[in-house]
């Protein structure tokens, strides 16, 4: 049975990746083609010729203006994924049309709906402001991980981990020691985890970043919209320091993690991560810093997930977990998606 | 010093999990105002999706709270500060 809730929209790349040539990426299971057009806009269709099934991303497959020839036999299909020209005859068959997909480019990411297209609801689209604003400096990238995407949606959802996988990097003993509030608003589809360190130990990542040492207020709110879309949203003060009333917080440092956690099959995952800060937004050491810190991080988390992926799917069936405090907005994360798949009109709708 | 991580979300609907300072308990509020305390979070879900069968989000706060089994408490308990 699938543990991929469908029609819900998924990030399948960043906006960057995605230039005038063929760019194929695995969502869901489903083999997609992309590419920008000539006038610049992202379109998402099926990877495989009607013909034979060719990958249209391989070559000698080509982009010929805003047409892709398919390298085997030549079908030739538009922006549409409507088949134009095949080889040695003028009528082209009526059926002659790649699957396109709903495809959204938002916030830096290309968001692609994997479902009935007539469900597509751009405005549900979840949103990341930070990661194309003037205001913040962000650092990015992708992790192919060889787990299942709850694994992550589980290592993710419980930052109590931090203290013991990522120690000497965002870990410092406050955070698997502080108590946590957990909200889940089923018509927002969200799961809210708060955790508010008022005098905790500066980790390295944010002691080299920020230049605040010693002790530091930490907060940490998750903000996750299931099926793909995580945010961080980090606070780092000077002990003692709260936002004004007004919501301006002019002491505290803020970091926005972002990561979207797309299935790319059962089994596998497209880790996306991005971190977004509004201070030094020039200095590229910091930057560097930030990008080479958080990809370690990352890393130590795919090694984990990629080992627990083989444990799980090596035991036998019926192996019960312990639950305690710490995973109270994971399990409401994993009831979340649940219903998405038990009823994925009704999730969809919401 | 907080300031109320218990209340980061503001819809109708918004279920609640907080874990009460100094102990190892969870204490889950319903949309409508009624809690329970509970020893994990198994059984804190259980709880809250339960207890809102037979009514929506958002009760007006002239409504009557409605029963609530188990443990809880009879009225909503303040955020801990």
């Amino acid at each position: 049975m699938t543990t991929i809730p469908r029609d819900q929209w998924y990030v399948a790349a960043y906006g960057r990746e995605i230039g005038h040539d063929l760019f194929s990426r695995t969502v869901c299971g489903e083999s997609i083609l992309f590419w920008r057009t000539e006038a610049g806009e992202v379109t998402a269709m099926s990877d495989r010729c009607v013909h034979r099934r060719f990958p249209l991303s391989q070559a000698p497959s080509r982009l010929v203006g805003d047409a892709v020839v398919c390298g085997y036999h030549g079908f030739t299909y538009g922006a549409d994924g409507a088949c134009v020209a095949v080889p040695g005859q003028t009528r082209v068959p009526r059926t002659a049309r790649l699957r396109s997909y709903p495809v959204v480019e938002q916030d830096s990411f290309v968001w692609v709906w994997i479902g009935d297209p007539a469900r597509a609801d751009a405005t549900r689209i979840p949103r990341a402001p930070w990661l194309d604003s003037p205001d913040y400096a962000t650092v990015s990238g992708m992790e192919p991980l060889a787990a299942r995407f709850g694994l992550l949606v589980d290592n993710l959802m419980d930052l109590s981990h931090e203290t013991y996988l990522h120690g000497g990097y965002i870990g410092t003993p406050e955070v698997a020691g502080t108590p946590i509030t957990t909200e889940v608003d089923d018509a927002a589809g969200i799961v809210y985890v708060s955790r508010h360190m008022d005098d905790a130990e500066c980790p390295p990542f944010y002691a080299n970043s920020t230049g605040l040492t010693g002790r530091i207020a930490r907060w940490q709110d998750i903000e996750y919209a299931p099926p793909c879309l995580y945010k961080l949203h980090s606070r780092i003060a000077p002990v003692g320091s709260l936002p004004n009333p007004d919501g301006t917080d002019p002491d505290a440092f803020h970091v926005e993690v972002v990561y979207a956690i797309t299935p790319e099959t059962e089994n596998r995952t497209h880790d996306f991560w991005a971190v977004a800060r509004d201070f030094a937004l020039d200095d590229t050491s910091v930057s560097d810093f930030i990008a080479e810190q958080n990809r370690t991080v990352v890393l130590q988390d795919v090694a984990a997930l990629d080992v627990l992926e083989q444990v799980i799917a090596t035991e036998p069936a019926g192996y019960q977990e312990l639950s305690i405090n710490i995973d109270t907005g994971g399990l409401a994360a994993r009831r979340m998606l649940t219903a998405m798949l038990q009823e994925p009109a009704t999730a969809a709708a919401r | 010093m907080d300031i109320e991580p218990v209340r980061m979300l503001t819809g109708p609907g918004v279920l609640r999990v907080v874990w009460l300072p100094g102990s190892d308990q969870l204490q889950g509020t319903c949309h409508c105002g009624a809690a329970h305390v509970a020893d994990g979070p198994v059984e804190v879900w259980d709880w809250l999706l339960a207890h809102p069968v037979g009514h929506g989000p958002g009760r007006r706060p002239d409504e009557e709270e409605p029963p609530t089994p188990g443990r809880s408490s009879p009225s909503p308990v303040p955020a801990f500060a």
